[in-house]
């Protein structure tokens, strides 16, 4: 049974001892800082680092990962990280390598991204790819920022972007920070990109429209190639979102439905860790006409020699310090080295084949609007469940975290009444995912009361945050101030 | 990797293709265009192999800094940074489940408010350029005018960050001169690019040089209407003067210098702060603490209706993912070392740049430093060989030189910019002069 640890809920700030810490120096000098500007205090914990050890793998037991367990967080592809790629990104070829040592000091960084990139390449049908971008938003942003050069090179004025009320919320957000006005068309009746909306959205104001495929319902685009054509024939360029990757290596490829842009998210199809939020990694891959206007610098080979290019009067400049997160770069590079043509295929076979069997274990239970055949991942209606009993999606899902699994992803997208957003990946055995089948149908047989108060088993019980939005408790200084908000718990 | 039969079974059918019968003839493709995969110990010797050309700063001294710094980082912060329940979680929408992560970002949240001095920080940006490009746009948030001021001796890579984030806002990013005998920022010049159209103010404390200027904590007095924005190297708030305490409305950092790797440029950490007044223009996820329904001390995500996932195209950032095992890495440094070593190491710091720069400039070809003024770990020399030229021949020397200011400052044809940290020894320094003097 799933218990998750409760340690003593000390902050780091309340330990007590005195630091032991290596480097402390004999003597200070006042004369090191101009007059006025040196520090009078400092207030840091001061504690053996034997306390510190202490206290974060105490931390560490409170969290959830994905090596605790099963994590069908849709839309995020939490698919099981190879240890492999730990010990790459260990290697001190790759943690002790500054980004501005000269070109012939870092030959096997260059020579990685290198083949990296032609590795993406290969993989997304796309004619370049940059890797500087940090995560999947950020290559968006740097996607759309390639669009507006690309345009005002070709002096036009195009000023909006088209997106579907259900893409991921980082689609319009990006737009709008290149400074793009956003337009959000409705999503058809069968759950796809409505072509009258496009057709009617569609001007020689479009700049581009964004799309990820399969959508965020878990269902591929049937009429991608005239949507392609749509938006061409408009003059504008298409974007394709790449969160949803996984579903479709080696059956289909931005580059063959046509893209004109791509971003990838490493952390994801190409099974990075995420960190509990980051890093990430998200490239960007272009078809060859916008490939002058990739961010700089560009790598290129030169027989056995690989070199920058940093002089291209056609590029965005940069979006981000040097040439990306390489060490989660390496990672992927291992990833992508160690399942090649073959087993990256396998990766959405197996991905789909799990997210189909899944759907038809809970479909009966959950109903799910818009067809039944999925790619990755599926979205379920808790409606029944709230109508008849009162057991909202979000109780539901807590009640999940008691039986020892990551929730999915909930609420989104909208067009579905109380979502619950299923992607079970690849990496889960039939085991795991009729185990979660039976919680899932075993809790929506428990009672009503039951449900809504879980979670039980986890670290804390269900926290306020609306408590945490009104008081607004952001720092340890802050909360010292406001202490007696906080007394008065039963563990 | 084989498929489950009696998954296929049981959706009725033969051949796991039929559930990609969806995707249109047109658009399919026959497999990926790459080589089959690899074995574990196959794809561990390719990548060691590919990358074994790295000189590596475990090798050699490495004098190049400019933002990254080859610090040392205790073995304890990348063992607990290692910890596979941090490492393979997700972003911690569960609140209740995640609290170890959510506490130790609370926990960053706090130590670098402590730090810099500052009332609020956000759970991490991807680095110190987009920190910037970030603190630029907020800057328009709380004061809607067109111009941003930044230094014109700025890193090439943030200028062009910056350039990019305020391209979707329309802001003009206009540059204010330095002292050329001082390095700090030329007051003068300043004063004569202020205007009603500025919105911030952008200054660095070490800057670009290395330098730290005493002018900065002026800025706040001779320019009360503009939103300050500070740049800081976090080490150096060892024994510096927080932004907090001189009217900094914004405070933006690389946090690298925190216990991460170089990792050739990445993953890097986004240190970004502010007063409290601004908050709700903030970009970035923010923890804060709450109860759970026991009453018990907990933590969760907050503020996130300025978020992507809710806001969609009014949100105040796109950033979704960003680097908060970084943060997490960079807490557990702060942690370890304490407030006194972290003054010590700033000291070390300190006295190392001090002592390359002093032994230099016994060698009548070099000017070091380029600049009358106290320094932090890295300072300005000129001479008589093109930056290039001269790290080629460090390299020979086993040796990794500083960077070259050219890049950054157009007219600095034969500057370089060297850093030292706590990991060079004197022998290092030594052998640096000593390939100098064989130049001169």
């Amino acid at each position: 049974m799933f218990r998750q640890a409760r340690w003593d809920d000390k902050l780091i700030f309340e330990r007590v001892g005195e630091s032991d810490f290596c480097f402390l120096s004999d003597r200070t000098e006042v004369s090191l800082v101009p007059e006025g500007m040196a520090r009078s205090g400092l207030c840091l914990p001061d504690i053996p680092e034997r306390e510190v050890v202490k206290h974060y793998t105490n931390l560490s037991q409170m969290n959830y990962g994905l090596d605790n367990g099963f994590y069908p967080l849709g839309s995020c592809t939490m698919k099981y990280n190879p240890k492999y790629a730990d010990q790459v990104a260990s290697l001190s070829t790759v943690v002790n390598v500054h980004p501005m040592q000269d070109e012939a000091a870092m030959q096997g960084s260059l020579r990685l991204m290198y083949e990296l990139e032609q590795a993406l390449c290969a993989i997304s049908g796309m004619a370049a790819v940059t890797l500087q971008p940090a995560a999947g938003a950020q290559g968006e942003f740097t996607g759309m920022l390639i669009a507006k050069a690309f345009h005002k090179k070709n002096g036009q004025e195009r000023t909006e972007v088209i997106v579907p009320d259900a893409a991921h919320g980082t689609n319009p957000a990006s737009a709008a920070m290149a400074g793009f006005e956003v337009i959000e068309i409705p999503t058809s009746k069968n759950g796809c990109v409505d072509l009258d909306s496009l057709k009617a959205a569609l001007s020689d104001k479009t700049a581009a429209f964004m799309i990820t495929n399969p959508n965020t319902l878990g269902l591929f685009e049937p009429q991608i190639e005239e949507i392609a054509n749509l938006v061409h024939d408009a003059g504008a360029l298409l974007y394709y979102d790449g969160a949803n990757f996984n579903a479709i290596l080696g059956h289909t490829s931005p580059g063959a439905m046509n893209f004109d842009i791509v971003h990838f998210n490493l952390h994801k199809t190409f099974a990075t860790p995420h960190g509990g939020g980051g890093p990430g990694a998200g490239p960007v891959g272009v078809c060859s006409r916008l490939e002058p206007f990739l961010p700089l610098p560009r790598i290129a080979k030169d027989g056995e020699r690989y070199h920058l290019i940093c002089d291209r009067p056609d590029s965005i400049g940069k979006v981000r310090s040097y040439f990306g997160n390489f060490a989660v770069l390496a990672r992927a590079y291992a990833y992508i080295l160690r399942n090649g043509s073959d087993g990256l295929k396998e990766v959405s076979q197996k991905a789909v084949l799990n997210a189909n069997y899944l759907r038809g274990q809970l479909e009966d239970t959950f109903p799910m609007p818009y067809g039944k055949l999925r790619k990755h991942e599926f979205v379920l209606s808790g409606k029944t469940l709230a109508d008849e009993k009162g057991v909202r999606t979000l109780d539901l899902v807590k009640r999940l975290l008691d039986r020892g699994f990551m929730a999915p992803t909930i609420y989104f997208p909208l067009l579905v009444d109380e979502a619950i957003m299923i992607e079970p990946t690849e990496t889960e055995t039939k085991d795991t995912l009729d185990e979660f089948a039976r919680a899932m149908k075993e809790i929506a047989g428990e009672s009503a009361e039951t449900v809504r108060s879980a979670p039980n088993a986890t670290s804390v019980a269900r926290v306020d945050e609306l408590f945490a939005a009104k008081e607004l408790v952001l720092t340890w200084r802050i909360y010292q101030a406001k202490a007696d908000k906080f007394s008065g718990g039963s563990k | 990797m084989a498929l489950d039969r009696r998954m296929l079974d049981s959706l009725g059918i033969e051949d796991v293709e039929q559930l990609f019968a969806d995707i249109p003839q047109g658009v399919r493709i026959d497999g990926i265009p790459l080589p089959k995969g690899m074995t574990e110990p196959e794809m561990m010797r390719t990548i060691r192999a590919m990358l074994q050309p790295n000189a590596t700063a475990d090798d050699m001294p490495c004098f190049l800094g400019c933002g990254i710094y080859h610090h040392h980082v205790p073995a304890a912060v990348r063992s607990i940074a290692m910890r596979s329940e941090f490492i393979t979680a997700y972003t911690p929408y569960q609140a209740e489940i995640s609290q170890g992560m959510l506490q130790a970002l609370f926990e960053y949240q706090s130590l670098i408010s402590e730090l810099t001095g500052m009332d609020v920080v956000n759970s991490s940006n991807y680095d110190g350029s987009t920190a910037l490009g970030e603190a630029a746009t907020m800057s328009f948030r709380i004061r809607p005018k067109k111009k941003f001021l930044v230094p014109e001796a700025l890193s090439w890579e943030k200028k062009s960050v910056l350039k990019n984030y305020v391209w979707g806002a329309v802001m003009e990013i206009v540059e204010y001169a330095y002292d050329p005998y001082t390095g700090g920022l030329d007051m003068a010049d300043m004063h004569s690019k202020y205007d009603d159209d500025v919105s911030g103010i952008y200054v660095e404390v070490p800057n670009l040089f290395g330098v730290i200027d005493p002018a900065a904590m002026k800025l706040k007095k001779e320019f009360p209407e503009a939103v300050l924005v500070v740049g800081f190297n976090p080490i150096s708030l060892g024994v510096l003067t927080p932004p907090g305490a001189y009217g900094a409305d914004i405070a933006v950092g690389e946090g690298q210098p925190l216990g991460l790797g170089m990792n050739c440029g990445g993953p890097l950490l986004g240190l970004f702060a502010c007063r409290t007044e601004h908050v709700r223009k903030m970009p970035g996820r923010l923890i804060g603490m709450t109860k759970d329904k026991n009453g018990n001390r907990a933590y969760c995500m907050t503020l996130q209706t300025r978020e992507q996932h809710i806001r969609r195209s009014k949100a105040t950032s796109n950033i979704c993912t960003n680097e908060a095992l970084m943060a997490l890495t960079a807490s557990v440094y702060l942690s370890i070392v304490g407030p006194k070593g972290l003054r010590s190491i700033a000291e070390i710091n300190i006295r190392n740049a001090k002592g390359l720069m002093q032994r230099i400039d016994e060698l009548d070809a070099f000017d070091s430093p380029v600049f009358e003024a106290h320094h932090f770990n890295e300072f300005v020399v000129s001479g008589p060989v093109r930056p290039e030229k001269l790290n080629k021949l460090l390299l020979k020397h086993g040796l990794i030189g500083g960077a070259d200011m050219q890049r950054h400052v157009p007219r600095m044809t034969d500057h370089m910019l060297l850093a030292t940290t706590e990991m060079h020894t004197e022998a290092d320094l030594d052998r640096l002069v000593n390939v100098l003097r064989e130049v001169a």
